[in-house]
């Protein structure tokens, strides 16, 4: 009993660590998130509190825990408090099966542990997948317990868009599972080695008849579109549906949505790194600590090159909703099921003929 | 130990919430269980070592079928109606009937020790459980599989043409 109570006590820590770790891009990425658009539109972005207003996101913080929280006459009580833990914990618990860092195993008490995987599991993309598909649970739940109409045409709206594109997301990905032969996360990134999928890996180099170029374009624009971003964030649409389904919401719960999203978007492009760019691997042989003598500091550069896969989506998704106008709701529709369908197919069929042919060495 | 402990919780909830299912006045609450139902079936997989089940479970019973039922419930926006009270009746003489066999067949048997796994017997060695899967659904069940893939063609082509109305006929308005 004492080792299952030790094993708890370690997985703890390493979920304390890795929520902590992804509160606090949330919060850079707020003010990341308004520092870039106020860049990318010539304007200064948040500059007063702090320097260069590096405080913004503590300031906001603070503001939303202090206002205070209504709940709209004829609102459902307990499904309106429901919505926003839900969409909260479902963003986060996504988390517990991305790898960091290398595969790698560490002694702590005896135990033996992976310190930069809370959970390596077997089926690692599928558990995101049915994550993700939760996701809209809270949305639809938010928008309907509002009762408001704003907020049900948000949520249904909401409802319709993550089906249609989480489709597109699981089609996407089913290319690179072929390749990789397997559903962990870890063994996915460890398949990928330096050349990596999105060029078509394979342990004996790049193998460009493998390439996943499609299947990433089709993975990312499905996240965007999963992630209810701008150019695809019709459940929130301020123009048509004041702010969709968290019109109604104020103080701690409207940040909760908010966290949410951002974490969402996180994660996705987690993931994105993990299965189209190679995860931890760098992208040369080996790692550079490696070369100069300093074998036991190669997890510090894997983590390096994790992290900055994972800014580069987010700068990504920032400059996406900076450039592009939003699409109307038939076209979303069309786009998702006439566009992005076909190609995630027409790739899973080539992909399994290239490896039937040519597999992996 | 644990295992047994574990089974018991989702067994009593897996119960507890199909109660609430068909008893739930609110259309709405009657979804949100069935959704806790299908989380613990997809619990129960997982002590059963069938990790790939039970995502799979939540993928498609929660986050694809569940969601269009909320979504149809919210659309037409059903309130409290009293869908089930004129069949109570027969609902007990069921219900009533189905206890009555319980009990006679519990008493038949005696009560048994619920088999858990131990990871051992179901584990080929190699392989994943997907790969498991995989092997088992093109080679022994190769024909239901089919079978049922036709089945679902046929049914995505009926609702094609269940939709489009005007399919094959000359657009009059």
């Amino acid at each position: 009993m004492t080792e299952l109570s030790l094993r708890l006590a370690v997985s703890l820590a390493q979920i304390l660590t890795e929520m902590g770790i992804v509160m606090v891009t949330v919060a850079t990425m707020t003010y990341f998130e308004r520092k870039v658009l106020g860049w990318m539109q010539d304007r200064m972005g948040p500059m007063e509190v702090g320097p260069y207003g590096i405080l913004q996101p503590v300031a906001d913080g603070i503001k939303l825990f202090f206002k205070e929280d209504i709940v709209p006459a004829g609102a459902n009580k307990a499904m309106f408090a429901l919505a926003p833990m839900l969409t909260m914990v479902v963003s986060m618990i996504g988390f517990a099966v991305i790898p960091f860092g290398p595969n790698m195993t560490m002694d702590i008490f005896g135990l033996t542990i992976k310190p930069f995987v809370v959970a390596d599991i077997n089926i690692g993309i599928l558990y995101i997948l049915a994550i993700a598909s939760i996701g809209a649970y809270g949305i639809i739940l938010g928008g309907w317990a509002s009762n408001s109409k704003y907020s049900l045409l948000g949520g249904l709206r909401a409802a319709a868009q993550v089906i249609s594109y989480e489709l597109n997301v699981g089609l996407a990905i089913v290319g690179v599972l072929l390749l990789a032969g397997s559903l962990s996360l870890v063994e996915i990134t460890e398949a990928q080695a330096w050349h990596w999928f999105i060029w078509g890996a394979r342990p004996d180099g790049f193998f460009p008849i493998h390439t996943q170029i499609f299947a990433f374009v089709v993975f990312i624009i499905s996240a965007v579109a999963e992630t209810n971003r701008i150019p695809f964030d019709l459940p929130e649409a301020e123009s048509e549906l004041v702010a969709g389904f968290f019109t109604e919401y104020s103080g701690m719960r409207f940040a909760f949505f908010v966290s949410a999203e951002y974490a969402s978007m996180t994660l996705v492009s987690c993931v994105a790194a993990s299965l189209f760019l190679g995860g931890w691997n760098a992208p040369y042989p080996g790692t550079i600590f490696e070369y100069v003598g300093l074998e036991q500091l190669a997890w510090v550069e894997h983590i390096a090159w994790f992290a900055s896969k994972v800014y580069f989506f987010l700068f990504l998704f920032i400059w996406i909703r900076a450039t592009l106008p939003r699409l109307r709701y038939d076209q979303l529709m069309r786009f998702g099921w006439k566009v992005m369908l076909p190609i995630a197919l027409a790739n899973i069929i080539i992909t399994a003929i290239t490896v039937y042919f040519f597999p992996r060495g | 130990m644990i295992e047994q402990v574990f089974f018991f919780y989702f067994a009593c909830v897996i119960a507890a919430a199909s109660v609430l299912v068909v008893a739930a006045h609110n259309p709405i609450y009657s979804a949100l269980a069935l959704l806790i139902m299908f989380f613990h079936v997809a619990g129960l997989f997982v002590t059963l070592h069938a990790e790939f089940l039970a995502a799979v479970q939540i993928i498609v019973y929660a986050g694809a079928i569940l969601v269009l039922y909320l979504f149809v419930v919210m659309l037409l926006n059903l309130r409290h109606d009293d869908r089930y009270h004129r069949q109570w009746p027969m609902a007990a003489a069921v219900g009533v009937t189905l206890v009555i066999e319980a009990v006679i067949l519990t008493a038949m048997k005696g009560w048994a020790t619920p088999v858990v796994a131990t990871g051992t017997e179901t584990t080929v060695e190699g392989t994943s459980n997907a790969g498991t899967i995989g092997d088992v659904l093109y080679s022994t069940y190769l024909f239901p599989f089919e079978v049922a893939s036709l089945i679902l063609l046929v049914a995505m082509i009926g609702a094609i043409i269940l939709a489009k109305k005007d399919l094959g006929e000359p657009t009059e308005s």
